[in-house]
């Protein structure tokens, strides 16, 4: 492979990266958005969708590597395995804030943040106790299409992956764009006390942030053990801590940045292992993120704008 | 009305309310009558109770004793979506547009409790009537109005609610002379309109010289009320908030 090449899987591999870890930044940005909390929880309601993806494909009969579908059964299981995992994921997140955090919602301080690092601990403990501490070997019922593009390889996973995740994407932003609820929602964000003496209920608002957002983190859970063809209980730390930083990146509480920041930290993150080491990944991203927040500390597309009084 | 100044028919009761937050006693034992078709203002002060006595009738802050009745029923326990819902909208202080949203998108806030459809139409087209300038900004965002372009916004979204009362937070801070002038005859059309207003100021001298009844907030206690023209006659509110007024007579 000649260094063009590499480049250009390079850029294959980050892309698709990106567009996981854009899905999972989202989550973090729809809801810091409205209630300007980070939640940890996001990073094992990701990992608890990846292993919901499993069960739901090996309950269709795909299981190891073995079963190879074509045309329409393909579709079909896709789209069911999706639809499972983005439903459970998306009613996780709801419960997750119904139980532990709508209670704290007038509590000033950290507490509903330090709320959320616990539920993330709970969720991940119960995998891990329930499923063990072994990574698991995820079905991938695609066949082995690859397309060569110089002498980079493009595999039908990945396109996969990129038409997925723009899908999701692309209905979401018209979502908050053109619906009553997503305007709602961008006028929460932006001024929750006026929202509300509009008529908004603006806790139909963080329940409607909550489930689009881990519905999303569940399509990226599904999406990381298609790809990685494995998954694991510890899963959601690196992704979910990647996936916040491109949601800070982006400006947080910003959607087109998320989305923004999610692809650059996957680019990143492919180029650094090309080109520099693997194990400095994080080393990378992380002093990019501090090189950002110093030099432009609302993130590349946010606003600093006044505290709300 | 009568001779004394209390409004025929009720539109908007607060009987022996009082309000707090954490510690500190807000409103105490506060009484207004808002009378159907009335322009009233009140009149108060820094952190006399003003905007409390706003976000009262919205339904952001509960009284911790007494009634609030609007149209015959007690409303104080109701959510405010309820209130917007009944008729109700408000126009904030300082305006508080959803500064990153268009024109035309705050209109619609105004009208979210409210299906879309032929009524929707009539009152957009009621309010780029009433304001041509709104019209001419319907796509742009929100945040890059000057700031009477954004009141007309902030009054054309309330009226997007087709409230039966509309509560203004201040409609003047922060206008030049001649636009509050502007908007104080536009509060008048909406009255002569058949809207009820209730209105807080602090320019006391345009707002009696527009409400018919007014009241005087001090500290979270109503200390004066009665018409404006009986008020604007009171030596100590001609001392206390008409300072210009003096020199003028």
């Amino acid at each position: 492979m000649t260094t063009a090449d590499l480049l250009l899987q390079q850029v294959i591999n980050g892309l698709s990266l990106g567009a996981m870890y854009a899905l999972l930044a989202l989550g973090f940005t729809l809801v810091y958005g409205i209630l300007e909390l980070i939640n940890f929880s996001h990073f094992n309601v990701f990992m608890l969708g990846s292993f919901v993806g499993l069960w739901t494909l090996q309950a269709m009969g795909i299981s190891g590597q073995s079963v190879v579908l074509y045309g329409l059964p393909l579709v079909g299981v896709l789209l069911v395995a999706f639809a499972v995992v983005m439903l459970f994921s998306g009613v996780l997140g709801v419960v997750i804030e119904r139980i532990s955090l709508r209670p704290l919602r007038n509590v000033k301080g950290p507490a509903a943040m330090i709320t959320t690092i616990g539920v993330s601990y709970i969720l991940f403990n119960i995998i891990l106790l329930v499923v063990g501490a072994d990574s698991k070997n995820f079905p991938n019922p695609l066949p082995a299409v690859n397309f060569a593009i110089g002498g980079a390889v493009l595999r039908l996973r990945e396109l996969l992956i990129w038409a997925v995740s723009l899908l999701l994407m692309a209905t979401l932003y018209v979502f908050v764009q053109r619906s009553r609820l997503g305007k709602a929602m961008r006028a929460t964000a932006q001024d929750a006390e006026a929202a509300r003496m509009m008529g908004v209920e603006v806790d139909r608002v963080i329940v409607t942030a909550f489930f689009l957002g881990s519905a999303l983190a569940g399509a990226g859970g599904l999406i990381f053990g298609l790809y990685y063809n494995f998954t694991s209980f510890i899963i959601g730390f690196t992704a979910g801590l990647r996936a916040f930083t491109a949601a800070v990146l982006g400006g947080i509480g910003n959607i087109p940045g998320a989305m923004v920041g999610g692809v650059l930290i996957g680019l990143i993150e492919a180029m650094g292992g090309q080109f520099i080491a693997v194990e400095w990944t994080d080393v990378i991203i992380f002093s990019i993120l501090v090189l950002v927040l110093v030099f432009k500390p609302a993130g590349l597309f946010g606003t600093l704008v006044p505290n709300k009084s | 009305m009568s001779s004394n100044g209390a409004p025929s028919e009720l539109m908007l009761e607060f009987k022996d309310v009082d309000t707090f937050y954490g510690d500190l006693h807000v409103l105490k034992q506060v009484n207004y009558t808002i009378g159907r078709g009335e322009i009233v203002s009140l009149l108060g002060g820094n952190a006399s109770g003003k905007s409390t006595t706003m976000k009262t009738i919205m339904g952001v802050v509960r009284p911790a004793r007494g009634t609030v009745t609007f149209d015959g029923q007690q409303i104080e326990r109701l959510p405010t979506a309820e209130r917007v819902r009944r008729g109700i909208a408000p126009v904030l202080e300082a305006r508080r547009l959803f500064t990153r949203m268009t024109v035309f998108e705050n209109l619609e806030m105004g009208a979210y409790t409210r299906k879309r459809g032929a009524e929707f139409d009539q009152d957009l087209e009621r309010v780029y009537s009433l304001f041509p300038r709104v019209k001419e900004r319907q796509a742009q965002v929100a945040g890059t109005l000057s700031g009477g372009e954004q009141q007309m916004v902030a009054i054309g979204r309330a009226l997007m609610a087709r409230p039966r009362l509309i509560c203004m937070d201040e409609p003047s801070m922060g206008l030049s002379p001649l636009f509050v002038e502007q908007v104080f005859g536009i509060i008048q059309e909406i009255n002569r309109q058949g809207t009820t207003i209730f209105m807080v100021e602090q320019n006391a001298n345009m707002a009696l010289s527009v409400a018919h009844r007014a009241y005087v907030l001090q500290t979270g206690q109503v200390v004066l009320s009665g018409t404006a023209a009986e008020l604007r006659q009171n030596p100590s509110i001609r001392e206390a908030y008409l300072g210009e007024m003096q020199v003028t007579v």
